[in-house]
């Protein structure tokens, strides 16, 4: 958090100066730029940046996110991961040995996917893989949604909110770019777990929320189960 | 326009029937998110207008004949409630209703980028709950802050403001009986930033000069009612504003 954070409207002029206009930012004019979303403005090292307040997912190539299957067909699964347009995972791309027309033998509509974006082409189409480590069907548990253009703030740099939270909840947690996110552990931890990464999506937009997260973790010490003494 | 009628439309200082000068707005509010369900949505009290808009999207288009390989459309519903105006109202669409939302669709078309979602549509539902005159140019008003709001791509919000002649003058923001009985009525919408027009619509008759000094009264007006949209769209995210410097 380098600089002060401020709002932006679609069309409010962004100053760019010496840096690259990156993501919700477009051309106006000669050399001027403009936003595209009601949001924050970012400035990193290099990159001008306005960060949506809200939104649907946006796919992008590699991103690891969780679908729910919704259709079959002969040789794919049809998954909504709750973007713009829905993805498909071909039977190839699943990590077990399935042969055409017996897809539903191994998922069924209604299971969900942790699975990564393989490719995106210009009409945006899109499809998923799940031969990568990590990438599986996603059995028990319980799924929350939070808005996408939060997730970054969940998993925090480097991973360090969504680890904090997993570590002091005794929780299992998997986070999918597209903002659904995965919890498994008691169900009395689950809860704390779901309610602090509530928190992290209501208030992303704020400066200091990891302390705040942290003093609120601290304060449901006594409602997790499996603390060891 | 009208009824030719022989209504007073001003009183003896010149001011109107609900008390404003010639290029005074009737008090304007909106809210956002007021709706869980919907990706964005909107509520504007206009003077006497209450609309409810919700944005749904983008989404992709069905049916599939509708989808456009090259950019998304934007698909914005007008509905008056039945109850919304004094004598009950039919309820469903007719051709009134039909126009505005096809004027409507096409002023948002405008603003937001559609190109970045080919084969997309995104819905705007516009519900008129209590109508009072500029229904159109509030629920346009209103759709923009709401699609804002729901994280939808834009060049620039879309603002409106309506003016009209009554009793042969020219006059901002048009109230229901003025709209009944004036001679003029003059809905314009524009892009604030860049100042593009994307509606414009004329009903009754008005000369060069009042149509200039009719459009000039309505640039002066949007800024007014731009700075609401963006302190509604704000309101949601200031209550941490002291958080937001270091």
């Amino acid at each position: 958090m380098s600089n002060v954070k401020q709002i932006v409207m679609p069309g409010d002029p962004v100053e760019v100066s010496n840096l690259k206009p990156r993501n919700g930012v477009y051309k106006c004019g000669e050399n001027k730029y403009c936003s595209e979303f009601f949001g924050i403005l970012q400035e990193s090292e290099q990159f001008v940046d306005v960060v949506p307040f809200s939104g649907r997912y946006v796919p992008r190539r590699n991103d690891k996110v969780i679908g729910k299957v919704i259709e079959i067909g002969p040789s794919m699964w049809v998954v909504d991961i709750s973007s713009t347009y829905t993805t498909l995972l071909h039977m190839n791309d699943a990590p077990w040995r399935v042969s055409s027309g017996e897809l539903k033998r191994y998922m069924n509509v209604g299971d969900y996917v942790y699975a990564k974006i393989l490719s995106i082409n210009e009409i945006k189409e899109s499809w998923i893989t799940m031969k990568d480590v990590g990438m599986r069907k996603l059995e028990g548990g319980t799924l929350v949604t939070i808005s996408s253009p939060k997730v970054p703030r969940i998993i925090g740099k480097g991973g360090s909110m969504v680890n904090m939270i997993k570590d002091s909840t005794h929780t299992r947690i998997m986070v999918g770019q597209n903002g659904i996110i995965w919890l498994d552990g008691a169900p009395e931890n689950v809860i704390v777990a779901i309610d602090a990464l509530r928190m992290v999506e209501k208030e992303a937009h704020t400066v200091g929320l990891t302390d705040r997260v942290k003093k609120f973790l601290d304060d449901k010490k006594g409602e997790i189960v499996g603390n060891s003494e | 326009m009208g009824t030719a009628s022989d209504k007073k439309l001003f009183d003896d200082n010149g001011l109107r029937l609900d008390g404003r000068s010639p290029g005074d707005l009737r008090p304007i509010r909106i809210e956002t998110d007021v709706l869980n369900r919907a990706d964005g949505s909107a509520f504007i009290e206009w003077g006497g207008n209450k609309i409810q808009v919700a944005v749904y999207g983008p989404r992709e288009a069905y049916p599939r004949h509708m989808q456009d390989i090259n950019q998304a459309f934007v698909r914005a519903r007008y509905n008056m409630a039945a109850f919304s105006v004094d004598e009950r109202k039919r309820p469903g669409p007719d051709r009134r209703s039909m126009e505005i939302s096809k004027v409507i669709s096409e002023a948002l078309q405008a603003a937001v980028m559609v190109e970045l979602f080919p084969r997309a549509q995104i819905d705007v539902f516009i519900e008129v709950l209590q109508a009072d005159a500029g229904t159109r140019i509030a629920g346009l008003t209103a759709a923009a802050v709401a699609l804002a709001a729901a994280g939808v791509p834009m060049r620039d919000l879309v603002v409106g403001c309506t003016a009209g002649k009554v009793d042969g003058k020219v006059v901002l923001d048009l109230s229901k009986e003025e709209d009944n009985f004036g001679q003029a009525d003059l809905p314009v919408a524009i892009m604030p930033k860049s100042g593009k027009v994307v509606l414009m619509q004329m009903d009754g008759d008005l000369s060069i000069d009042e149509f200039n000094e009719a459009t000039s009264m309505i640039f002066k007006a949007t800024e007014r009612i731009n700075q609401i949209q963006r302190d509604a769209l704000k309101k949601n995210y200031s209550s941490n504003a002291q958080d937001w410097g270091e």
